[in-house]
């Protein structure tokens, strides 16, 4: 019995040497291929894994649908896999930073499905925590219900106050790319200031999920109550010394 | 005379109450924070995950993982809190947003508002405009009252696609205040700004606008 008062030795650690070797296992799993759908943490530039998105480029997996709020830049972040033409579907709230997008997008290589941002995000969550769909009021009336089941509800129950909402489906991928700060190995994450934005959500929505990391650190030593992502989500953990990026780099005059 | 973007967002600062949770958009309605009136102290959310966003970094104090949602490099103030884009929108969604200022194309006459396309132009994505909309207490926009051609952008039915239905609660312009009035659904004009008279606003309209009572001059 003594042996389950720690952390057993016999548990593997989820960490591996490269974000290469991370990605193999994915493929071994069944959870990288051409035409998947993969999920990525970040916003903008901010919170992106970006070592784990150029490994994936390297890997020459194609005809990928990306679940993430941005596409990247240019030569920075899913900017890469535009470049090379690896993604043949965005699922994104805003994609206003990105010249080679919209070029394929105009020229009808690449296919887009605009989300409302909270739509997207709570797509995610459901996916993740297997919620098949929800009602929300957002984008009631506007194309973005279009073709989708909308309900009146009273909500509260018992205010009287009833209004028109939309039916939003739950996503989920057979990856996930997320990035954070710190990682254990039992995987467990904690993410940094608003470095962490979509990232929570994304880890819980695939069959494989990789997590690039700032700090490695000996099982044991996070505070399980700091701990933002637990490790049951997450397959295999990479530590990386990231650029981070900064998109509008603004200070005070 | 009409306002110019400062005045305007500074008339758009004194909707804001003391302790009150604020979202603010991009562009023109960002200007709000340098108006923050003395003795009101606000929660400013930022929709990428952060409750209680300070001023722009110094130099030395920039971090690459700390940004707000127009992706500036920003500080958070004591009491500040970080969370994921999930509880982002939870927070902005079930109404625990005290009000949004935001920028607009179009407002028509029942509060509808159009900000996030035009049709044949390169479309970047509604971001979070369209859960703003839908989900926080009071919306307020700051806008231009015509559009460069001289036309009303308060219309009678928007003709762009709509981020979001009967959901704009007041309306400040370079020219006026303009305030829902949600039994007759109609905007009432309730300020002018110094010098603008109530029917230069009425000629400069399109949407059909309740002119009942006399107009307050706006204070800016």
């Amino acid at each position: 019995m003594g042996g389950l008062l720690c952390y057993p030795a016999r548990m593997k650690s989820k960490r591996y040497e490269t974000s290469a070797a991370a990605l193999d296992a994915a493929r071994k799993a069944g959870c990288l291929s051409d035409g998947i759908q993969v999920m990525v943490g970040g916003f903008g530039l901010c919170g992106i894994p970006e070592k784990l998105i150029e490994a994936l480029r390297d890997s020459g997996a194609k005809d990928l649908t990306c679940v993430s709020n941005n596409a990247g830049v240019d030569d920075f972040g899913l900017g890469l896999l535009l470049q090379t033409r690896q993604i043949r579907k965005m699922i994104s709230s805003y994609v206003g930073e990105n010249a080679i997008f919209e070029k394929q997008f105009i020229d009808g290589e690449l296919e887009v499905e605009f989300n409302p941002q909270g739509t997207l995000a709570e797509r995610v969550r459901a996916g993740g925590a297997g919620i098949p769909a929800f009602f929300t009021a957002t984008g009631v009336g506007t194309q973005v219900a279009e073709g989708k089941e909308t309900r009146e509800f009273e909500f509260p129950a018992g205010s009287g106050r009833k209004r028109a909402y939309v039916m939003e489906t739950g996503l989920w991928g057979k990856l996930a790319l997320v990035k954070a700060w710190k990682a254990d190995g039992a995987g467990n994450l904690i993410y940094r200031m608003t470095a962490r934005n979509f990232n929570p959500m994304m880890a819980t929505a695939a069959e494989f999920t990789i997590a690039e990391v700032e700090e490695f650190v000996e099982t044991g030593s996070l505070d399980p109550d700091q701990v933002h992502t637990p490790g049951a989500y997450i397959d295999a953990v990479v530590v990386t010394k990231p650029e981070k990026r900064i998109e509008q780099r603004t200070v005070r005059k | 005379m009409p306002l110019d973007r400062d005045q305007i967002t500074k008339r758009a600062a004194r909707e804001l109450q003391d302790g009150f949770v604020v979202n603010l958009g991009i562009g023109m309605p960002t200007l709000v924070a340098n108006h923050i009136p003395d003795g009101v102290d606000v929660w400013l959310q930022s929709e990428n995950g952060l409750l209680g966003m300070g001023p722009f970094p110094t130099e030395d104090k920039i971090d690459p993982d700390l940004i707000n949602a127009g992706k500036q490099t920003i500080t958070a103030r004591k009491g500040a809190a970080f969370f994921s884009s999930s509880d982002s929108f939870a927070m902005i969604r079930g109404g625990h947003i005290d009000i949004a200022i935001l920028g607009a194309m179009e407002i028509s006459q029942e509060g509808d508002i159009a900000n996030w396309m035009i049709p044949g132009k390169m479309i970047k994505g509604m971001g979070g405009a369209m859960d703003l909309v839908a989900g926080v207490k009071k919306v307020v926009v700051t806008m231009e009252h015509c559009n460069r051609k001289g036309d009303s952008k308060i219309v009678k039915e928007c003709t762009l696609p709509l981020t979001g239905l009967r959901c704009i609660d007041m309306v400040i312009t370079d020219l006026c205040v303009l305030k829902m009035d949600y039994d007759k659904r109609r905007f009432r004009l309730i300020e002018v700004a110094p010098g603008v008279t109530k029917q230069e606003v009425i000629e400069k309209t399109d949407a059909e606008i309740l002119t009942d009572r006399e107009p307050l001059e706006m204070a800016v």
